[in-house]
């Protein structure tokens, strides 16, 4: 109880403190840290001399349009750069209005691979002029943004703006014929490009079929209620891969006679039909969290059941399941994979396989599925971390 | 829809309310609109799947099951020659789906606990291996995973120069060879007094917690019968001088005898849905230990409990209720997600019914049958770990 001041222990501060803290604390913990640090030291060695000294990256650089677009004809590309560039001033402005750490990363993420894919570009030879492209589009994120923060667009326009990018989108870049915008046959889409349509249009399409299943699902008329929980039961029950089977096989026959949808509207069909079960359960979840006394004060001032959903119910339960669609959208990225093998389409894994039927490329599996491995992971562990933010911005699952 | 409108003072009785304006009316009006266009559109598919069928001289039925299949299947728990029936090829492709998903869940647990316990460990390497590692697998999509694996089985050692671990098991391009274990001659006897060991420990627990249920002490039984479950067998075992032999894999010139093989791509697939399964499962064990207060911790310290006694009698039955609704979900994803095996060409139920229905035409009535069997599969694994979720749910009043 001396008035002097001892410095504390060196044992329990600074770095070494920090290593007796939380590598070395007992016995067996020391144990396990030299373990698992020579099991690590191993692996990343193999890895990084694998990636390094023996993988032949070849078959990625020089299949890099493949990987991006499929076999989109380059001449007509500057479609995709515009879908890309206005999907770039979007993502600007709305990181400008809404604000929020969340929509600024993903924002910025969307702006940082773009120059990352055009770093790319540029390395494999893919032509100055879609290096310039992507350069340009990943500016017009930053652009926007600043200028979004000077002149503040409306929230209304900017929602409306979202929901008409997707089919203008697909319209763009499926062509209507004539001299301007000559048709480019589905078939001929693939790559990242693909991947990305797929995913985006089965969590649009989805969306509004799965608000409409969750609150029959919540209904209290019987054979609402009993539908909709059979068909989010039935899909759920299934594996994805028959559900795409079933659209590449079965959706041709359930048409009128006549009618041909190509395979990659099946796919987007069938994964819509599939993402609308999860978006449902999801909402459900949403619906919920909103206390019934929101429900009572509605029907109290005379709203009718249409409108309490419409002005009090769905907007609040819709704001709180957004970072359970963006996981949904996560998942939904992942599992485009399986066209590839439920309908031999050539999204990227189907691309890679493709690029490895070529006899050049014979034997060089490890690279290509690293490479797209790599891609998945980057992209999902971005949106996985914005959702993450989100999550904490809304104030969502705080207990 | 959601909500009713609550309902006005019972006057509908008198018919003081026009029936525009008649609740109970209106409610069965709307569910009869909605059955209508559910029925509609229903009629309208039917319809154009049956004029596409008959166009295409297709047919609806299974009557093909009983025709001979003539395609070989690589793999099974059961024999199957090309010239069996259809039927017993989708047998042996719904064997094939049983028996990984049944060893994924085992396997994917067990590694799923031991990631989340890595996960809340002190221990800042562990600590964030783990996290690597969840992360590295749930950012990821399995089927990359799968075909990632099974390249990198396919670049394995031939035969003649086997990855050998420990001398007993043995890896190559042909699979993975593991001892076999042989029944010896007293091996009946012996499985007996397992048996017995096992009803033994059992009664002995239940009599435990039924004393320790009315406050009377429980004369370490409970302690007793798990001495008793390792003790009578090794007694036994000694006794009766191993009944168990194993059948090691001997290398010979170009393959092993002796053994059990696993091919390449029924590990590829098993370890792939373990190993990805495994990330998902941890996350939930995580969660589940993180759910238990603190203060549930020191509660139990406070009233005496010793650690071990605070995570059985405290941490686990709070955590469990938490766990295992998601572990449902995770066990029912790994069985679906076994339905990726056709990219490596296991023959799993998906793979073989995707065989018959190219072979026979017969494509509705396989999709039929295939979605049939999954949802049935779904619909007994989501019955069993309810059934088990009842049992450790608190009663809550």
């Amino acid at each position: 109880m001396s008035g002097e001041r001892l410095a504390p222990p060196v044992t329990l501060v600074g770095p070494i403190g920090w290593l007796r803290q939380n590598l070395f604390s007992t016995w067996y913990n020391a144990l396990l840290t030299v373990l698992v640090g020579a099991v690590l030291a191993g692996l990343t060695i193999q890895v990084v001399q694998w990636t390094v000294a023996e993988a032949r990256w070849g078959v990625v650089t020089a299949n890099l349009r493949l990987f991006l677009i499929g076999l989109y004809p380059i001449e007509e590309a500057w479609r995709i750069g515009l879908s890309l560039a206005s999907l770039s001033v979007l993502a600007g402005l709305s990181a400008a209005v809404y604000g929020g750490a969340a929509v600024r990363t993903l924002a910025s993420s969307l702006g940082a691979g773009q120059a990352i894919l055009a770093g790319l570009a540029a390395v494999s030879g893919l032509g100055p002029a879609v290096t310039l492209v992507l350069l340009l589009d990943a500016a017009l994120v930053w652009t926007a943004f600043l200028v979004g923060l000077r002149r503040p667009v409306a929230r209304r326009a900017l929602a409306l703006a979202w929901l008409a990018l997707v089919p203008i989108s697909v319209i763009l870049l499926q062509g209507v014929g004539g001299a301007v915008l000559p048709v480019v046959s589905t078939n001929l889409w693939g790559g990242l490009l693909l991947t990305f349509l797929l995913a985006i249009v089965g969590i649009v399409a989805s969306f509004p079929f799965g608000v409409l299943l969750a609150l029959g699902r919540r209904s209290d008329l019987p054979a609402v209620r009993f539908l909709s929980t059979a068909y989010i039961e039935l899909v759920r029950g299934v594996p994805l891969v028959t559900i795409l089977f079933m659209a590449a096989i079965m959706l041709p026959l359930f048409l009128p006679g006549g009618v041909r949808i190509d395979q990659v509207y099946r796919a987007m069909a069938g994964i819509t039909l599939f993402s609308a079960a999860y978006v449902a359960e999801n909402v459900r979840g949403g619906l919920q969290a909103i206390p019934t006394g929101q429900i009572e004060a509605a029907h109290a001032i005379g709203l009718n059941a249409v409108q309490t959903n419409l002005y009090i119910v769905l907007p609040q339960a819709l704001r709180s399941v957004i970072p359970a669609n963006v996981g949904l959208f996560i998942s939904l990225l992942k599992d485009t994979t399986l066209v590839s093998i439920a309908a031999g389409l050539l999204e990227l894994l189907g691309i890679g396989r493709a690029v490895l039927a070529q006899p050049q490329w014979f034997g060089a599996h490890l690279e290509v599925y690293a490479f797209i491995a790599a891609v998945f992971f980057i992209l999902c562990y971005t949106m996985s971390q914005a959702s993450y933010r989100l999550e904490t911005a809304l104030g969502v699952g705080t207990r | 829809m959601t909500p009713a409108p609550a309902s006005p003072p019972r006057t509908d009785r008198h018919a003081a309310v026009p029936p525009w304006r008649n609740v109970r009316l209106l409610r069965i009006a709307g569910q009869i609109v909605v059955v209508l266009i559910v029925a509609i559109i229903a009629l309208v598919l039917w319809t154009n799947l049956a004029t596409s069928m008959a166009r295409s001289g297709l047919t609806f039925g299974f009557g093909f099951l009983n025709t001979t299949a003539g395609f070989e299947i690589a793999e099974g728990p059961i024999p199957y020659r090309a010239t069996d029936a259809y039927g017993r090829a989708f047998a042996v492709g719904l064997l094939n789906t049983l028996v990984v998903s049944v060893a994924g869940i085992l396997l994917a647990t067990i590694l799923g606990v031991i990631v989340g316990v890595a996960r809340l460990s002190g221990n800042w390497l562990v600590n964030r291996v783990a996290a690597g590692y969840v992360e590295l697998m749930r950012n990821t999509p399995l089927l990359v995973q799968l075909v990632l694996l099974y390249a990198v089985f396919l670049q394995l050692p031939s035969v003649a120069n086997s990855i050998s671990l420990g001398g007993s098991v043995f890896l190559n391009q042909r699979g993975l060879f593991l001892p076999r274990p042989l029944a010896e001659p007293g091996f009946g006897l012996w499985l007996t007094l397992l048996v017995a060991a096992f009803v033994v420990a059992l009664a002995a627990r239940v009599t435990a917690s039924r004393l320790e249920g009315v406050g009377r002490p429980t004369y370490r039984l409970g302690t007793i019968g798990i001495v008793a479950l390792v003790a009578i067998p090794a007694v036994g075992w000694v006794a009766l001088g191993a009944p168990v032999r194993l059948d090691l894999p001997v290398q010979q010139r170009f393959n092993f005898v002796g053994g059990v093989v696993l091919s390449p791509e029924f590990t590829a697939l098993l370890l792939g849905l373990v190993v990805y399964t495994a990330a998902f499962i941890g996350e939930v064990v995580r969660g589940g230990i993180q759910s238990v207060r603190r203060g549930q911790l020191e509660a139990a310290y406070a009233v005496g409990l010793r650690p071990m006694q605070t995570l059985r009698l405290v941490v686990f039955p709070q955590a469990l209720r938490v766990i295992v609704p998601p572990l449902t979900s995770q066990y029912l994803n790994l069985a679906k997600n076994s339905s990726l095996a056709i990219a490596i060409g296991f023959p799993d139920l998906f793979s073989v019914t995707r065989t018959m229905a190219n072979q026979t035409g017969q494509s509705v009535s396989v999709i039929v049958l295939v979605m049939g069997t999954y949802l049935a599969l779904s619909l007994v694994t989501s019955l069993f770990m309810n059934l088990y979720n009842r049992r450790v749910q608190v009663l809550e009043r």
